[in-house]
C-alpha cells in the first residue's frame, strides 16, 4: 500500500512524515515522533487517555489516522507548559490540587480541560464534569480533577478560586 | 489494535469522490469522522483496501435555512449541531439528542452525516430523523436522489445507501412553531449507546394533541419510526389509557436482541419507559 506524505505542526513545530495510511495518529506522535505523553488506554475511543488537541478540538488520536492530521495544528502535553518552561495553569492547578494520583489519565484530562476553559473559561462544577466526561481516571474520583480545573479558571481569569463542594 | 492496510484518498469535490467510489469498486469505503468505521476497522470487522475521505470536500459542512426547511451537510459535526442557532431556534430536539450522543471528543469529530448513513441501529440519529420526516439527499454515477429516512434504514449495516453512493444532506422539515419535543435515552454510562431510546415530536391545540411523531432507537434490527402508536396519539388529551395504549402499540413493534444492555423484554420495557417520559417532557414543552 502506497504511504502517504503528510505536513503537520505538532507544538509549534512544522513536522513532515511518511505513513502508512493505517497509522494511528497515537502511534504516530509516540513512536514516530517521541511524544509518549500521550497515553493508549482502552485503544477503543472510551477513556480519553488518547486525547490531543487538534484544530481547536479535543480529539482521541487512538480514533484518528495519522493521515487525517494532514495540514492540522496539534498541540499535545509537551506543548502546553508556559514558553518559559514554567508550568501552565492547568499543570499548576493539577500539582496544587492532588488532581493525579497514578497520572495515566492526565495528559489526556489537562488537553480536554484546555480546550473545554478556551470554550468557556468560567465553567461551573456541572459544565466542567459534563465537559470531562470523554474521559476517565480510575484512581481520583474526579473530585480533585474539577478542583484542579476550577484552580486553572481562577488563575486564568484572576478571580478568587473557590473549590468544588464535596 | 492496528487496522488492515489501505490507501488513502481525499478529493477535492462530490464528483471527484464519486468517480474514485466508482472506479475502486467495492474495496472503497467513505471515511467522514470515522469514529464508527475505525473501531470496525481495528477490530477487522471492516477491511477496506481504500479510504475516500469527505473531509477535503468544502461544500459539505454547514446548516441553512431554506424556506420551510433546514438543511445540513453531511460533513456537519455533532458538535456544530450542538453549537448552531438556527438548529436551537427552530428544531432543538436536534441538539438535544446530540448531547446523548457519545462524548464531548468524539462529537468534534463525528458527522451527522456519517451517523445516519453507518446504519448501525444504535446511532441515535436515525430514528429521529424518521420522527421528524427528513430526506436524505444521495449522489452516485447516475446523478442525485431523494430518500426518504423512514425508508432508508433495511437492517443492522444495510441501508437504502448503493455502493458508491454519497450522502451529501439531510433536509429537514422545521416543525410548527410551539411544538412540544424530547428525547430520551437509557444507557449505563457516558459513551455508551442506548439500552432503549425515543424521539418525540408532538403538536397540541387547546390541550388536544393535534399531530405527534415517535422514532425508537436501537430495539429492532434498524430504527423505528412508530407510526401506529403516533396516531392513537392524534386527537386525544395524552391522558393516561392513550398514552398506554400507544405505548403499547410501539412496544409492539421492537425487537431488540439480548445481549450486555440486557434481555429483550427489559429492553422493549425500557423502550416504553423512554417513549413514557418523552411524551411527558414534550408535552410540558408545548406551548398552550
Ligand atoms: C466511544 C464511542 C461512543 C459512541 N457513542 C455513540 C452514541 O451513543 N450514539 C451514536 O449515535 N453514536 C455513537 N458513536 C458513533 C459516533 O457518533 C460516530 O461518529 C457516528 O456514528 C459516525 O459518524 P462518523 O462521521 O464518525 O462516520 P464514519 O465512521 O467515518 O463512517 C461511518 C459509516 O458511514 C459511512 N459514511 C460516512 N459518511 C458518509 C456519507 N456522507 N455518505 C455515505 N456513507 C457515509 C462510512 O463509509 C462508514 O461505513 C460512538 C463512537 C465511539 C467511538
Ligand atoms: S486510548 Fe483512545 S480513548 Fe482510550
Ligand atoms: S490518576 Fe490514575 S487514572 Fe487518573
Amino acid at each position: 500500500m502506497t504511504k502517504s506524505h503528510i505536513e503537520l505542526t505538532i507544538n509549534g513545530r512544522t513536522v513532515e512524515a511518511l505513513v502508512e495510511p493505517r497509522t494511528l495518529l497515537i502511534h504516530f506522535l509516540r513512536e514516530q515522533q517521541n511524544l509518549t505523553g500521550a497515553h493508549i488506554g482502552c485503544d477503543t475511543g472510551h477513556c480519553g487517555a488518547c486525547t490531543v488537541d487538534m484544530d481547536d478540538m479535543s480529539v482521541k488520536s487512538c480514533m484518528t489516522f495519522a493521515v487525517q492530521a494532514h495540514g492540522a495544528s496539534i498541540t499535545t502535553i509537551e506543548g502546553v507548559a508556559n514558553a518559559d518552561g514554567t508550568l501552565s495553569a492547568l499543570q499548576e492547578g493539577f500539582r496544587m490540587m492532588h488532581g493525579l494520583q497514578c497520572g495515566f489519565c492526565t495528559p489526556g484530562m489537562i488537553l480536554r480541560a484546555h480546550r473545554l476553559l478556551q470554550e468557556n473559561p468560567a465553567p461551573t462544577e456541572d459544565e466542567i464534569r459534563h465537559g470531562i466526561s470523554g474521559n476517565l481516571c480510575r484512581c481520583t474520583g474526579y473530585v480533585n480533577i474539577v478542583k484542579s480545573i476550577q484552580y486553572a479558571a481562577a488563575k486564568i481569569n484572576g478571580t478568587p478560586f473557590q473549590e468544588a463542594a464535596e | 489494535m492496528i487496522p488492515g492496510a489501505f490507501d488513502y484518498h481525499r478529493p477535492a469535490t462530490i464528483e471527484d469522490a464519486v468517480t474514485l467510489l466508482a472506479s475502486l469498486g467495492e474495496e472503497a469505503s467513505i471515511l467522514a469522522g470515522g469514529h464508527s468505521l475505525i473501531p470496525l476497522m481495528k477490530t477487522r470487522l471492516a477491511s477496506p483496501d481504500h479510504l475516500v475521505d469527505l473531509s477535503g470536500i468544502g461544500n459539505l459542512k454547514g446548516i441553512t435555512v431554506a424556506g420551510g426547511d433546514i438543511v445540513i451537510g453531511a460533513m456537519t459535526t455533532q458538535f456544530e449541531l450542538i453549537a448552531s442557532e438556527d438548529l436551537a431556534r427552530h428544531i432543538p430536539i436536534i441538539a438535544e439528542t446530540s448531547r446523548l450522543i457519545a462524548d464531548p471528543q468524539i462529537r468534534y469529530k463525528g458527522t451527522f452525516g456519517g451517523n445516519v448513513a453507518n446504519g448501525d441501529p444504535g446511532n441515535d440519529m436515525p430514528a429521529l430523523m424518521m420522527a421528524l420526516g427528513a430526506t436524505y439527499r444521495v449522489h452516485g454515477p447516475d446523478g442525485g436522489r431523494d430518500v426518504a429516512a423512514r425508508e432508508f434504514y433495511h437492517g443492522a449495516y444495510y441501508t437504502a445507501l448503493e455502493h458508491g453512493e454519497i450522502l451529501t444532506s439531510v433536509r429537514i422539515p422545521v416543525p410548527p412553531a410551539g411544538h412540544g419535543y424530547a428525547y430520551e435515552k437509557l444507557k449505563r454510562k457516558v459513551g455508551d449507546y442506548a439500552t432503549a431510546a425515543a424521539a418525540v415530536v408532538i403538536t397540541m391545540a387547546g390541550g388536544t394533541c393535534t399531530s405527534a411523531s415517535i422514532g425508537l432507537t436501537n430495539v429492532s434490527e434498524t430504527p423505528l419510526w412508530a407510526s401506529e402508536a403516533s396516531a392513537l396519539l392524534v386527537g386525544t388529551r395524552l391522558d393516561k389509557p392513550s398514552v398506554d395504549a400507544a405505548l403499547a402499540a410501539a412496544e409492539a413493534i421492537t425487537n431488540p436482541a439480548s445481549d450486555m444492555r440486557g434481555p429483550a423484554e427489559y429492553r422493549t420495557k425500557m423502550a416504553g419507559i423512554m417513549l413514557r417520559r418523552a411524551l411527558e417532557r414534550a408535552r410540558s414543552r408545548t406551548e398552550a
